[in-house]
């Protein structure tokens, strides 16, 4: 057992240690960082000094290891547009990011599990049929057309909700919350729903196919048997036990709905990340992209590690090393 | 010609009425895409033929200056929709089909390689394969495309934007192809006619690419169809923010993302015919790819 927790750990520092050089190579090879810090006119001992300074006659790995280590102190360099400290740019994005990511998780795990839930317990039903057919038309559709179908229908047509922005936000410290004030939290609804969709009906079939199966058991026919009610058959003797891996599950969905927040943040012009992330592409803003990359590297492989160890607690049979490869 | 009439094939195709309207569409959408200069009533990208005039003409209605009827009306700059739309499924299909092409060498490939001669090269790849699972693939294209952008001069980057993108795009996708062919490799390894071709002394390639190629290339066109449905959506979405087909060369996500500045003025048509002609393109492969799926291999339900 705790031979493989720390072969799996190994393995996540080495994937680690895999991004991090990704990084740097984009960080140090990709654009002059010389010609992008000074301008055209840089005497050329004026730039021999700046490499000096930057360290970019260093060996390779000492310039690598120096990488990670102001990485690990959160320092990644200056942004080439408006030269702020990139960490400082990346802080006071996060906190739009994760919050219109926390809540487009939940609103997809609710209603995906509600939905679930009611397809599989009215199956083949009339509602039941045109959730499911809807729902194959929902993933089908590229992210960012839904967020604009919604901005036409909720706020051109309708003028219900706003169509980009957060609203007014209340500072906290470092961090700015559209929770508290009546625009930011009308601001949350469009972005999250379309970022949500997708997950929504990727759960919804998950807690589907699960309760179907769960249904099946023995032990829900005996409950039956015993003359309980169909309520507390449904909800709980074959809930509970669908509910594991739904939720393993939009765990792992988690990273994907960071990654896929580029697309919602730029149909909404949400102040967040991914936001800076596709300016820094357009703009090839090297160090924002290399930061950018690392940044969601380490949550990608802190989530994938948590969900293994996770299988791992509930499932006793993969705690045999020898079948672990 | 009579085998395939004849085969299981088209037995269930024409008992499935969802797998033969999705398989029209597909094929009136790539057909007006191939013949779009002989259909489309004008050429959107030859500046002479647009009149400025004609903008914001809404569809089927007369332009109120030249009294020119336009069947899904024009955009800000004069241009034909109708033409547009033609042009840029077009390139969308192009940069769909190159990605999936380039997606699927490499991983068949990579997945040969792997599955065949095994040992540190096999686990080199896979482990490959396993870190870029673990990213969607969407962002894997976006940073492929911005690096690419960072290596390439200024004066180059609109220029090269469609090959940048086919080839972010065909890198972000080989995965799903090198795992299935290094499975089916594997088994195909171990049977009969591969140590019988051992034994009269073919070279290692010879035998995979004569021998194991023809037997694992089966579950490879259902992922390549799926994977093209991936392709196509992945291409408008990059398209869209921006960081895909420039406006020179436009796609239909490059034209949702101009029809998207129109919304709020009301001229709606603009990002309407782009986005049904994406939603019916993107629905169609998706359908078609989950029902060849089906039929033709079970096993990767």
């Amino acid at each position: 057992m705790l031979v493989i927790i720390f072969r799996r750990l190994g393995q996540s520092i080495l994937v680690l240690f895999l991004v991090a050089l990704i990084s740097f190579l984009i960080f140090r090879y990709v654009g002059n960082p010389v010609d992008n810090l000074m301008g055209q006119e840089a005497t050329l001992a004026q730039r021999a000094a700046l490499e000096e300074a930057l360290g970019l006659n260093d060996p390779f790995y000492k310039q690598y290891f120096s990488f990670v280590w102001n990485a690990l102190n959160f320092d990644f360099g200056n942004s080439y547009r408006g030269a702020l400290p990139v960490s400082d740019l990346i802080a006071s994005r996060l906190p739009a990011t994760i919050e219109l990511a926390l809540t487009s998780a939940i609103f997809a795990l609710f209603f995906g599990v509600i939905t679930g839930i009611y397809t599989a317990i009215r199956r083949g039903g009339y509602l039941a049929n045109i959730i499911l057919s809807t729902s194959l038309i929902g993933v089908s559709l590229p992210t960012f057309l839904i967020g604009v179908l919604l901005i036409w229908l909720f706020a051109v047509e309708l003028k219900w909700l706003p169509s980009f922005g957060r609203g007014d936000v209340i500072q906290l410290g470092w961090w700015s919350t559209g929770f508290l004030t009546l625009s930011g939290i009308k601001s949350l609804i469009l972005p999250s729903i379309t970022l949500g969709l997708y997950q929504l009906t990727l759960i919804m079939r998950l807690t589907r196919s699960e309760m179907l199966e769960v249904m099946r058991q023995d032990y829900v026919r005996f409950a039956k048997a015993l003359g309980l009610s169909p309520k507390q058959v449904n909800y709980k003797h074959a809930l509970p036990n669908t509910l594991v891996p739904v939720v393993t599950i939009a765990g792992l969905q988690l990273g994907s709905i960071v990654a896929f927040a580029i697309v919602t943040e730029t149909v909404f012009q949400w102040p967040g990340v991914g936001l800076l992330f596709i300016n820094a592409v357009y703009f090839v803003d090297i160090p924002v992209m290399s930061a950018y990359l690392l940044l969601v590297g380490v949550l990608f492989v802190i989530i994938n590690l948590f969900v293994d160890l996770l299988y791992l607690a509930i499932d006793p049979r993969l705690r045999d090393s020898n079948s672990s490869e | 010609m009579r085998r395939f009439l004849e085969s299981d094939f088209l037995y269930d195709f024409l008992r499935a009425p969802v797998a033969i309207i999705s398989f029209c569409v597909v094929s009136i959408l790539v057909l007006s895409a191939i013949f779009a200069q002989f259909i489309a009533p004008t050429n959107p990208f030859d500046p002479a033929s647009l009149e400025l005039m004609n903008g914001f003409t809404p569809p089927m209605e007369p332009n109120m200056y030249t009294g020119e009827v336009f069947l899904l009306g024009t955009d800000d700059q004069g241009r034909d929709l109708f033409s547009a739309i033609l042009y840029g499924l077009r390139i969308s299909l192009f940069v769909g089909l190159m990605a999936v092409s380039l997606a699927m060498t490499m991983g068949v490939i990579l997945g040969l390689i792997a599955g065949y001669v095994g040992g540190w090269l096999d686990n080199l790849i896979m482990r490959l394969a396993d870190i870029q699972m673990t990213f969607p693939s969407i962002l894997i294209a976006m940073l492929i495309f911005g690096v690419a952008r960072g290596l390439l001069p200024p004066e180059l980057r609109y220029e090269m934007a469609i090959t940048v993108l086919i080839i972010s795009i065909g890198l972000s996708e080989w995965v799903p192809f090198a795992r299935t062919v290094r499975g089916s490799t594997m088994v195909e390894k171990e049977k009969e006619y591969i140590a019988a071709a051992q034994l009269i002394g073919l070279k290692k390639w010879q035998i995979m690419i004569r021998h194991i190629l023809p037997n694992v290339l089966g579950p490879v066109l259902v992922i390549a169809t799926i994977t093209f449905a991936l392709a196509i959506i992945a291409e408008a979405t990059l398209s869209f923010l921006g960081v895909g087909a420039p406006r020179t060369e436009p796609s239909l996500g490059t034209l949702i993302r101009v029809g998207q500045d129109f919304l709020f003025s009301g001229e709606w048509w603009i990002l309407l015919f782009p986005a049904l002609t994406l939603l019916a393109l993107a629905l169609a492969v998706n359908l078609l790819g989950d029902w060849l799926r089906d039929t033709l291999n079970p096993r990767l339900k």
